[in-house]
């Protein structure tokens, strides 16, 4: 395919600055909670915990939308050097779940420094409160996601690798589903993260569709 | 007659109050509405109480601190003004909360629409500072000013059928922006039994630290019920109704499953999507268990002798 912008190629060090930006909100809420708690500012408001968590959370989401974005990309603009840096966007995707994860169950709940919850609460929340097993549900599914990324499993797995990472979409929506049932009646910010994921999956219903028509014709 | 000592804990220096004879005049007052609380707390129980007293003055605990000015009037829920917790304090800046009337109607002999001032004159302002506990496992402690909601009550003279009071919100999408987007079904509605209405500690309150009340905490007058989740503490409030039967909240109408009307603190009934075993206080670290009633049921346990409080939530 025939490029339609002016950068065919990819610029120079593009992948680690893309390494290097996709860590900086991780880094920067890790700090801004250790400095509002321990030195006193407020640069996260009045519940630095909550914010950080909800933090993590949109970057989770965030990420996952731009890995779905690097196909419709590439073919849109013929940027395939693209393709490469889909599997950085989907492993810090995974990163910034966990992290959510893990500010949610250590200093949110506090499971693991303070007794006073425990494991209970947590028991009670992933299995009785809907919206924390399917949050906890889209990021176990992003584990073999993450674990079948190198480039040995890719070669290894063959044509399953594609069938397995298919169930990224399935993240996405349950990611997002997750979101919804978290805010409470203001809908209004997870919308605008599902528009953008419908058009990234409607893109490829269509796209496919077009193909499959494409080959009828051939055939 | 001596003000009765408070722990110095209780009367935080730290940037409470803009100057000193602002501090200390309200400092007054605070010990007016301290001794008018020993009314209702338990007879013969401690009142002199340093932090080791058990129920120190409006059941306040001795590792209760006042939050911090910034947290109290930067952080709340006042989905009038926008649905994120610091939305309020950016939207309602240029709020007018002047001039203002109150509508007392229903069941009472003295109904009418009062100014404000009229509305509040009679009663003698007092300070408190109370435990607030959200429904969302986060916590403050504020020094409120206001009135008790039992003296205008009083005023309204319910008739023997009246059993509960409604309150309202303003309604106003141009002077409140938040109104402009259906994430609830405006106006705001709240209602408390009638013997709720009338406990010593629920407070019609006109401001907080001393100062009149910012826009963004609900100017200028707004309901504190100390025992139950913030989302009692209904807003700038225009009317007061009496009524015979249970009035449904904005909350019990949004999502009934989540909220009830008596919205009790209450640790035993998690709320469907989270824990209220612990809380969050503001500025704090280690999360703290929550307490029964949010630590006032000496004086308020009573009132639901008999009642399921898991099925009355």
């Amino acid at each position: 395919m025939q490029a339609l912008g002016g950068i065919a190629r990819q610029p120079r060090g593009f992948g680690a600055l893309l390494v290097v930006a996709a860590a900086v909100p991780a880094l920067w809420y890790a700090w801004a909670i250790y400095s509002d708690f321990a030195l006193g500012s407020r640069y996260l408001g009045s519940d630095p915990i909550k914010a950080a968590e909800h933090a993590y959370g949109a970057w989770t989401l965030r990420a996952l939308l731009a890995t779905l974005a690097i196909t419709p990309l590439r073919r849109l603009t013929g940027w395939n050097w693209l393709a490469k840096h889909r599997r950085t966007l989907g492993l810090y995707a995974f990163a910034y779940g966990v992290l959510h994860l893990l500010v949610w169950a250590i200093i949110d709940v506090q499971l693991v420094i303070d007794d006073l919850v425990g494991w209970d609460v947590v028991k009670t929340d992933l299995l009785k409160r809907p919206f924390i097993t399917i949050g906890m549900l889209a990021l176990v599914l992003m584990l073999p996601l993450a674990i079948t990324s190198t480039k040995g499993m890719i070669r290894r797995l063959g044509k399953s690798w594609s069938k397995l990472h298919r169930l990224v979409y399935v993240v996405a929506v349950l990611g997002l589903v997750h979101f919804f049932m978290a805010v409470k009646l203001d809908w209004r910010e997870p919308l605008v993260y599902a528009i953008v994921l419908a058009a990234l999956l409607g893109w490829r219903v269509v796209e496919s569709r077009r193909r499959a028509a494409a080959d009828g014709a051939v055939a | 007659m001596r003000i009765p000592k408070l722990p110095s804990s209780e009367l935080t220096p730290e940037s409470w109050y803009l100057d000193r004879r602002k501090f200390l005049a309200a400092a007054g007052v605070a010990g007016a509405g301290l001794l008018g609380a020993a009314r209702f707390a338990d007879a013969g129980q401690e009142q002199q109480g340093g932090p080791q007293a058990r129920g120190t003055p409006y059941g306040l605990q001795p590792n209760d601190t006042p939050t911090p000015w910034a947290d109290v009037t930067g952080y709340n829920n006042f989905y009038e003004f926008g649905t994120g917790k610091e939305d309020p304090a950016r939207n309602a800046v240029n709020f007018v909360p002047r001039p203002w009337t109150v509508k007392v109607d229903g069941l009472c002999d003295n109904p009418g629409d009062f100014r404000l001032e009229d509305f509040l004159k009679p009663s003698r302002v007092e300070d408190r500072i109370y435990r607030m506990r959200c429904v969302e496992a986060w916590s403050m402690v504020i020094p409120w000013r206001g009135i008790p909601l039992k003296d205008v009550i009083d005023r309204a003279r319910p008739r023997a059928s009246a059993k509960f009071v409604e309150f309202t919100t303003l309604l106003d999408p141009r002077r409140m922006p938040g109104q402009r987007f259906p994430a609830l079904e405006w106006p705001y509605k709240e209602g408390l039994r009638l013997d709720e209405a009338r406990h010593p500690l629920t407070l019609l309150a006109t401001g907080v630290y001393g100062r009149d009340l910012p826009n963004q905490n609900g100017a200028p007058l707004r309901l504190v019920v100390p025992w139950k989740y913030g989302f009692k503490g209904i807003k700038s409030i225009v009317r007061m109704r009496f009524t015979e039967t249970m009035p449904t909240s904005s909350w019990m109408q949004a999502i009934p499953s989540e909220y009830g009307f008596y919205a009790n603190v209450n640790p035993q009934v998690d709320h469907p999507r989270w824990s209220q075993a612990t809380e969050r206080r503001i500025g704090e670290f280690r999360r703290r268990p929550t307490l029964p009633f949010n630590g006032y049921a000496d004086q308020v346990a009573s009132l639901y002798s008999g009642l399921d409080l898991r099925r009355n939530y």
